[in-house]
């Protein structure tokens, strides 16, 4: 069955829109093609979308999806998965999204470690409201609502699941393909919430976090001895703020997600026509 | 003497009210008594008084009045509190050896007992049974076979052990002798006991053995009162059947969740109070666009902003009934009586499947807090029935999709109810979205198939209203002039206050209504009433207003906030007020 679906079942016939040479387009086909790679088919992948241009991922691929409201995606990923733990789930969202608006949600995801996989188009500006600063972006970065720079520093996501307990943690760049779809690929076999960073540039907005930049600052973890099971290290390579790191920063190979430790199991879809068999105990616990 | 026994503990917070008045309640409930509840945060006075009240009858009781026959002082004060209702001949239950109670001064008239219930506690075995002790003497005052009280002991403490529950049956037992001991009087109160098997529950728990006889398996909410009872209620149970309870860590996120697990096909439902209401509105536009079927419970308290968290109101109507951006279709439903708490909860899911719509559940803080006697048959689980609307299953799907072969989950039909494919569903993938989208789903911004979708989402709901019963409940009266309309919890109470007007020879006829939107005409029987009254706990009239714009018709209005729920007695007096009132003018 694996071997039947490509990564192009999952691309939807509706053209994306987005900005020719945007990152989001690297960012999803590699994506598609985890996706595919792991064996799954569109009719049992649930793609949860959030609001941004990186948001419009739901329309522009072929699956299960919904695009939800700004900042909320996680939530309800949380919801499908554990409803219905056959599925796949994809959660799919922006800097702004994730960080600023649905920080809160990114970090008790991350605790509850429902086992789905969160790949945010980390751009460091607000694309589709026209180029404002969001959190990941630099302390100088001047935009049109930070004509001086936003002058704080910017979010890390990376740190801030680790300290949430994030169990597994990667770093991605949209354009290298390959690296990209194999990290997602990860992310999604790893048993728990696969945490994604994805640098997917944005040409229209963000003249400093381009493609010649982030070519030239990455680093990628496989060509360093950087051991992802060493939480230590993990911690020092992410709070090194001098560099950017591509692979996998941290995963905990003892991670046991959400559903297992708190016993759910089967498609909560299926229900019997009437009240559920022995439901009159329901009451006689009120004698 | 009366049949009916009005009964109460008060004290401070922390002094274990709440589980004594239940263990009171459930050893009434277990004598075949009718049992009605009621927690009393007073709010006159200082902070940290609180009260459970139980009205008990033979009878059916739906209702708590102004009167007290029997009070547990834990505090000087819950005597001041209560001084409006003890009356000659009832009697107070203190402890005379605590240091504050040394000098309290039992009204005349009354039966003051001394019982040193803390002494008599730690020889039963440790002082923490000295609420326990007074039910005991409370037995003794009322002639109350005190068996009923074990059995109510066994069933509090028997996960406990054994032991625990010996020592409070002693300690009972202890002070039941010593009321019969050191005082002789002839109590008034010799109350009557049934062969009846009654089930007392409130209306949060209601509300979650409702979810669950729904078929309900995704729960997720944020502690709120006076809500949190129904996560509770589900924690530990829907396990059982199973599904789920998700504490989540705000109120935008309960929604949501709730929301992905409706997706996956799970019949899913949160519960908040006013503030989590207002978090969630965002996301009932969502709800209703991408046509999930979800079931959203506000439990009403006192607002606005934090207001009196632990206090009743039915302010939230409006909010309910027209909050959030844009037009919502939606059906709210406002159960009236706590086991209508578990019909319209059923009701709830079904509706919400149907129409593929948000459906607000709406009750209050009086029915949440609120536990009431039933007979265990009012909870069939047999009756339950579950429609869960047009799913389409693979063999199926081929008729929903396009030339194309892709699925169209709002594709406009006439009653305005498209198909909808579960998740993991062969060929029916599709993107649901809060944009306005065409059939398959995905955005538009063209005209008419704007026009299309709205009419269509619209279109469910005017199928609904003919297709449902949205029927009121009458009683009183038929044939009265005088007329009285209410919605939420206060039915109990004026069917109360009706007994009370009728045995006075005062006929009205009322109305309840369960159904706020879709609503029951009332105009033709609005007009024909010499006065129309509407019973609601808040200040505008939300309700009254609603009817008056349908009915075209200006409305007298009986409106409670001070934070209390309506009183049978209170109910009966004011209206009578106001319809002697309007003979004079
Ligand atoms: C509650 C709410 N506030 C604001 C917006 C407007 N809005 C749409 S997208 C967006 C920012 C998106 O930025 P990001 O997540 O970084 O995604 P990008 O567009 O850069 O991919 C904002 C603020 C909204 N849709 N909803
Ligand atoms: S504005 Fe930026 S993020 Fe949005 S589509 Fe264009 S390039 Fe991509």
């Amino acid at each position: 069955m694996s071997s039947e679906i490509r990564f192009t079942d999952f691309k939807s016939d509706k053209q994306p829109t987005w900005c020719p040479g945007c990152g989001d387009f690297g960012t999803m086909n590699g994506m598609m093609k985890a996706l595919a790679e792991t064996g799954n088919s569109p009719d049992d992948t649930f793609v949860v979308a959030g609001i941004g241009c990186s948001g419009k991922i739901g329309t522009f691929m072929h699956s299960y999806a919904i695009h939800g409201v700004h900042g909320r995606a996680l939530p309800v990923g949380t919801g499908v998965k554990l409803a219905n733990p056959d599925l796949e789930v994809m959660v799919a969202g922006g800097d702004g999204d994730g960080y600023s608006i649905g920080a809160g949600h990114f970090i008790h995801a991350v605790r509850r470690n429902v086992d789905m996989t969160y790949c945010v188009m980390d751009n460091r500006i607000y694309g589709l409201t026209k180029g404002q600063a969001s959190p990941t972006s630099r302390e100088d970065f001047e935009t049109s609502t930070t004509p001086e720079g936003p002058k704080q520093p910017p979010v890390n996501p990376l740190a801030l699941a680790l300290s949430a307990g994030g169990t597994f943690i990667a770093q991605s760049f949209s354009t290298d393909a390959q690296r990209h779809a194999e990290l997602v690929q990860k992310a999604i076999e790893h048993d728990g919430f696969g945490f994604v960073n994805v640098f997917s540039p944005c040409v229209t907005f963000n003249d400093v976090d381009t493609y010649d930049y982030f070519r030239d600052a990455i680093v990628d973890l496989d060509e360093t001895d950087h051991d992802p099971t060493d939480r230590d290290a993990a911690k020092e390579k992410i709070l090194d703020a001098d560099k950017e790191y591509q692979g996998i920063l941290y995963q905990d190979e003892n991670s046991v997600p959400y559903s297992e430790l708190h016993g759910i199991e089967g498609n909560m879809a299926e229900i019997p026509d009437g009240a559920p068999e022995g439901a009159m105990d329901l009451v006689r616990e009120f004698y | 003497m009366p049949e009916d026994l009005n009964w109460a503990i008060g004290g401070e917070a922390g002094d274990g009210i709440d589980s004594t008045g239940k263990i009171f309640a459930q050893a009434l409930s277990r004598a075949g008594r009718h049992v009605f509840t009621s927690k009393d945060f007073a709010s006159r006075i200082r902070g940290g008084y609180t009260a459970y009240k139980i009205r008990s009858s033979v009878d059916r009781v739906e209702s708590v009045v102004d009167r007290l026959d029997i009070l547990v002082a834990l505090t000087e004060r819950t005597i001041e509190e209560n001084m409006d209702e003890l009356h000659d001949g009832s009697v107070i239950i203190y402890d005379g050896e605590r240091t504050e109670m040394a000098d309290v001064e039992v009204p005349e008239g009354m039966i003051g007992l001394d019982v040193p219930l803390k002494s008599l506690a730690e020889d039963a075995g440790g002082a923490i049974m000295q609420n326990t002790v007074a039910l005991g003497a409370a037995c003794e005052a009322t002639n109350f076979p005190i068996e009923n009280l074990d059995s109510a002991l066994d069933k509090k403490f028997g996960s406990k052990g054994e032991s625990i529950v010996e020592n409070n049956k002693e300690a009972a037992r202890l002070g039941q002798e010593y009321v019969q001991e050191e005082y002789d009087y002839d109590f008034d109160y010799d109350i009557d006991t049934t062969d009846n098997d009654y089930v007392l529950l409130n209306g949060d728990e209601a509300i979650g053995m409702g979810a669950i006889a729904a078929g309900c398996r995704f729960y997720s909410g944020y502690p709120i009162t006076p809500a949190t009872d129904v996560m509770e209620y589900l924690m530990g149970r829907i396990q059982q059947y199973g599904g789920t309870v998700v504490q989540a860590e705000d109120e935008l996120s309960a929604i949501n969740m709730a929301l992905g697990a409706a997706r996956a096909g799970a019949r899913s439902m949160t519960a908040t109070s006013g503030p989590g209401i207002d978090l969630m509105t965002e996301t009932f536009g969502l709800v209703a666009q991408s046509e999930t079927p979800l079931v959203i419970c506000d439990v009403m308290r006192s607002g606005p902003s934090t207001g009196m968290p632990t206090k009743q109101e039915q302010g939230d109507l409006n909010m309910t009934l027209y909050g959030g951006h844009g037009e919502i279709p939606r059906f709210v439903v406002a159960p009236t009586t706590i086991s209508e708490c578990f019909h319209k909860t059923i009701e709830a899911f079904n509706l919400a499947e149907k129409y593929q719509t948000p459906v607000f559940l709406v009750s209050d803080l009086a029915m949440a807090v609120t536990e009431q006697t039933f007979e265990p048959e009012e909870f069939d689980m047999d009756e339950v029935e579950i429609d869960r609307g047009k799913v389409v299953d693979e063999d199926e799907i081929e008729a929903w999709t396009d030339e194309k072969g892709r699925f169209q989950p709002h594709f406009p039909t006439a009653d305005g109810i498209s198909p909808r494919a579960f998740p993991g569903t062969k060929d029916g993938a599709h993107m649901s979205t809060g944009l306005e989208h065409n059939a398959l789903g995905r955005r538009t911004e063209d005209t008419d198939i704007r026009v299309e979708q709205v009419d269509k989402r619209n279109q469910k709901v005017k199928t609904a209203e003919e297709e449902e019963d949205w029927s009121p409940r009458t009683f009183g009266d038929e044939d009265a002039d005088d007329l009285v309309i209410t919605w939420g919890s206060n039915e109990g109470a004026l069917r109360e206050a009706n007994q009370f007007l009728s045995d006075e020879g005062i006929s009205v006829k009322f109305i309840s209504v369960p159904y706020i939107f879709p609503r029951p005409d009332l105009t033709e029987e609005i007009e024909a009433a010499d006065n129309a009254i509407v019973v609601e706990c808040n200040e505008t009239g939300q309700f009254a207003n609603v009817l008056e714009h349908d009915s075209l018709t200006r409305l007298d209005r009986i409106n409670k906030y001070t934070g209390v729920r309506f009183k049978a007695d209170e109910l009966a007096d004011e209206i009578k007020q106001q319809l002697s009132q309007e003979v004079q003018a």
